[in-house]
């Protein structure tokens, strides 16, 4: 059976170094400050998506991403993988918004994207941390979730079957397709590229990339659909003003302040064995332990 | 019935109300005194019998009890369906969940149908006013729900406006569990199952589940010993065991040491991990980042061995011994064994 997978994918903001600066004054992300990857789980969630389409030859894979055009990079970083093609939503007025005002968003290019069997996405995105998208957007399709996935077991007349990896445990759970399925870091890791799919996709791009290209480059993309990645806007996926961006997300951020953490005067004391010996006496006596 | 109170959804396995939720209980009595409103406390699940007795201590008004068979385990649209459906009714103008695999996968569907914003992992929770910058306009007593953002690296205070209820999740260990009252008590209110779930709702089917009790229980414990990725090796991380050993201790972990295999992800501290307040914690080999500091920050008496004199944990510490983690891991042990008789 062929499958029309699509997995949801982020581009994030490397969270590792970042300070106040990396904030706009409203509250929202300055993502153009700073460096890009793909949302490491979202990786999770295609190896788990290219396992289906090994098993299932025939099956295509879409990446739907939300983002600034750039996001088009982690398609194209998809497609080495294995991916068939994506979709970039992108838009000004979707723009500033939080967890539910993007799922709604998404939902709505999946309700464009039409007949699909499974979406997948990586548990959560390292720049907010909230886990949150994936089950909005399920709620939002009408269908069933399957949150924290660690394998997908089984596919078949209409059923996925998933290890799901929880605090105490793990679980295996039997879901009707279509459904969302989130994808726990602890999955497999993803493939590599493969060096002939990088070759044949390395000009795949999208409507607002083809401009950088040179005359040559071009025409190559206009003979060949398969390089022509997509871009979609609020008003082509029908989306309701209201619900996007700003304007449709019920939460705000009202400030944002650095982590300082109040200094402590300490002692410092040396590595000997008087000055250790002094130190536990005293915890004794103040029963700090014994 | 009243409407406009704090609500907690609890989590019930083994006949045991979950720690994370009688923390949120805790901090929801504050809240709701302060907003001058009702707590109450939401279970749905099989064999709520008395339940209601683990929840009033904590200053609960009331508890509503959903119980059916196929209300437990926990899953995904019939937990929501209940939660949404009661919502409607009784219109919360707070509710708050464990950041839980239960909470994290429940709180975003039910926000999503309610159109309530959420706000995932909050670190703290507060009453206060907000005035909209755009609008001009003025809104007391909103939920001010405040967490990490970006990684750990800043902090935010979000607010919903607008949108009830005002949804968040919090950790296990951010909250302190604390009784309220052990002779309070509050009202009963046993939901019938089928005005809230309808047989549609059970789509998903658990076909196997293997729950382990923790073994660790690093959160209660009145001593931490925690080793980061300067204890150099699993085999060294053994030192730490041997001075909580003698101790009464348990062993705490940085995330760094959890990644290069010295312990198990149990064992993390941190902002991604559990966060503690012992009587005494020993960071050990522990350089001090901001995510790690941020679970165990409340730690009554610090104590800080690592090469680095200036390492940042350090600036939090009461005690800085600078010195090798595995001379002075044995020194301790020594003396301790030595004076404590
Ligand atoms: C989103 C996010 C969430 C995170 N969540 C967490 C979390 O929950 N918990 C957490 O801990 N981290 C978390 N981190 C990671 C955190 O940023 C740090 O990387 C981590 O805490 C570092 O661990 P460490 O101090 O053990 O290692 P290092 O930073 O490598 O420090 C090792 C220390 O050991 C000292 N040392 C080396 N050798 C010796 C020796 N022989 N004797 C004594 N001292 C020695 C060194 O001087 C150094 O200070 C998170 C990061 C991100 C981005």
């Amino acid at each position: 059976m062929s499958l029309n997978i699509i997995v949801l994918a982020k581009q994030v903001p490397d969270t590792r170094n970042v300070g106040k600066d990396a904030m706009k004054e409203d509250g929202t992300i300055n993502r153009a400050a700073l460096p890009a990857i793909f949302n490491p789980e979202d990786l999770n969630a295609l190896e788990q998506a290219l396992h289906l389409k090994d098993a299932n030859p025939g099956s295509t894979i879409t990446l739907l991403t939300m983002g600034l055009p750039r996001a088009a990079e982690i398609i194209r970083e998809a497609i080495y993988r294995g991916a068939d093609s994506g979709i970039v939503l992108t838009d000004r007025v979707l723009g500033g918004a939080d967890t539910l005002a993007t799922s709604y968003s998404l939902a709505q290019a999946v309700k464009k994207f039409g007949n699909y069997d499974i979406i997948l996405g990586g548990r959560q995105a390292i720049d907010g941390d909230t886990a949150q998208v994936g089950p909005q957007i399920a709620e939002k399709l009408g269908i069933p979730q399957v949150t924290y996935a660690e394998e997908i077991l089984d596919l078949k007349d209409g059923f996925v079957t998933v290890k799901r990896r929880l605090e105490n445990g793990v679980e295996t759970v039997k879901a009707p397709l279509p459904c969302v399925v989130t994808v726990n870091g602890s999955a497999a890791d993803c493939r590599p590229r493969n060096a002939m799919r990088v070759q044949k996709y390395k000009f795949a791009v999208s409507p607002s990339e083809v401009a950088k290209l040179t005359d040559r480059q071009k025409e190559i993309v206009e003979n060949r659909p398969y390089l022509q990645l997509q871009e979609w806007g609020a008003a082509f996926v029908d989306a309701d003003p209201e619900q996007i961006g700003f304007a449709g997300s019920p939460t705000k951020v009202k400030s944002i302040e650095n982590v300082v953490f109040t200094a402590k005067e300490s002692r410092v004391l040396d590595d000997d064995d008087a000055a250790i010996e002094d130190l536990v006496k005293e915890l004794i006596a103040n029963h700090t332990i014994g | 019935m009243d409407k406009n109170n704090l609500i907690v959804y609890c989590e019930f396995e083994d006949g045991k109300v979950a720690d994370v939720s009688l923390e949120l209980l805790t901090k929801g009595r504050q809240l709701a005194s302060k907003l001058g409103v009702k707590l109450e406390a939401i279970v749905i699940g099989d064999n709520l019998d008395k339940v209601e007795e683990q929840l009033f201590p904590y200053g609960v008004d009331r508890v509503y009890k959903v119980s059916d068979k196929r209300l437990y385990p926990y899953t995904t649209n019939p937990h929501a369906a209940v939660l949404i459906n009661l919502f409607k009714e009784i219109e919360p103008q707070i509710c708050l969940m464990g950041a839980t695999c239960i909470g994290r996968d429940l709180g975003p569907r039910v926000s999503s149908c309610l159109h309530s914003g959420l706000t995932a992992d909050c670190t703290s929770l507060e009453i206060g006013d907000h005035k909209d910058v755009k609008t001009g306009k003025e809104y007391t007593d909103l939920l001010y729900q405040i967490r990490p953002a970006f990684g750990g690296n800043i902090v935010a205070t979000i607010v919903n406006p607008e949108c009830r209820p005002q949804m968040a999740t919090v950790r296990e260990g951010v909250m302190k569990k604390e009784v309220f009252d052990a002779a309070h008590k509050g009202e009963v209110v046993d939901l019938d199952p089928s005005k809230y779930v309808s047989d549609e709702d059970f789509v998903v089917e658990i076909i196997d589940r293997h729950i382990e009790k923790s073994k660790i229980n690093i959160k209660n414990s009145p001593i931490i010993v925690a080793g980061g990725y300067g204890v150099g090796s699993k085999e060294n991380f053994d030192l730490l065991y041997d001075l909580a050993n003698t101790l009464g201790a348990e062993v705490g972990a940085s995330r760094a040491a959890v990644d290069a295999g010295f312990t198990e992800h149990a064992r993390q501290i941190g902002q991604t991990g559990v966060t503690v307040r012992p009587k005494l914690y020993i960071a050990c080999g522990i350089s001090g980042q901001i995510q790690h500091i941020a679970g165990m920050q409340d730690s009554s008496i610090i104590i800080s061995i690592n090469n680095d004199p200036n390492a940042p944990i350090n600036t939090i510490a009461d005690y800085v011994i600078t010195g090798n983690v595995e001379d002075v891991v044995p020194k301790l042990i020594k003396y301790y064994k030595k004076n404590s008789k």
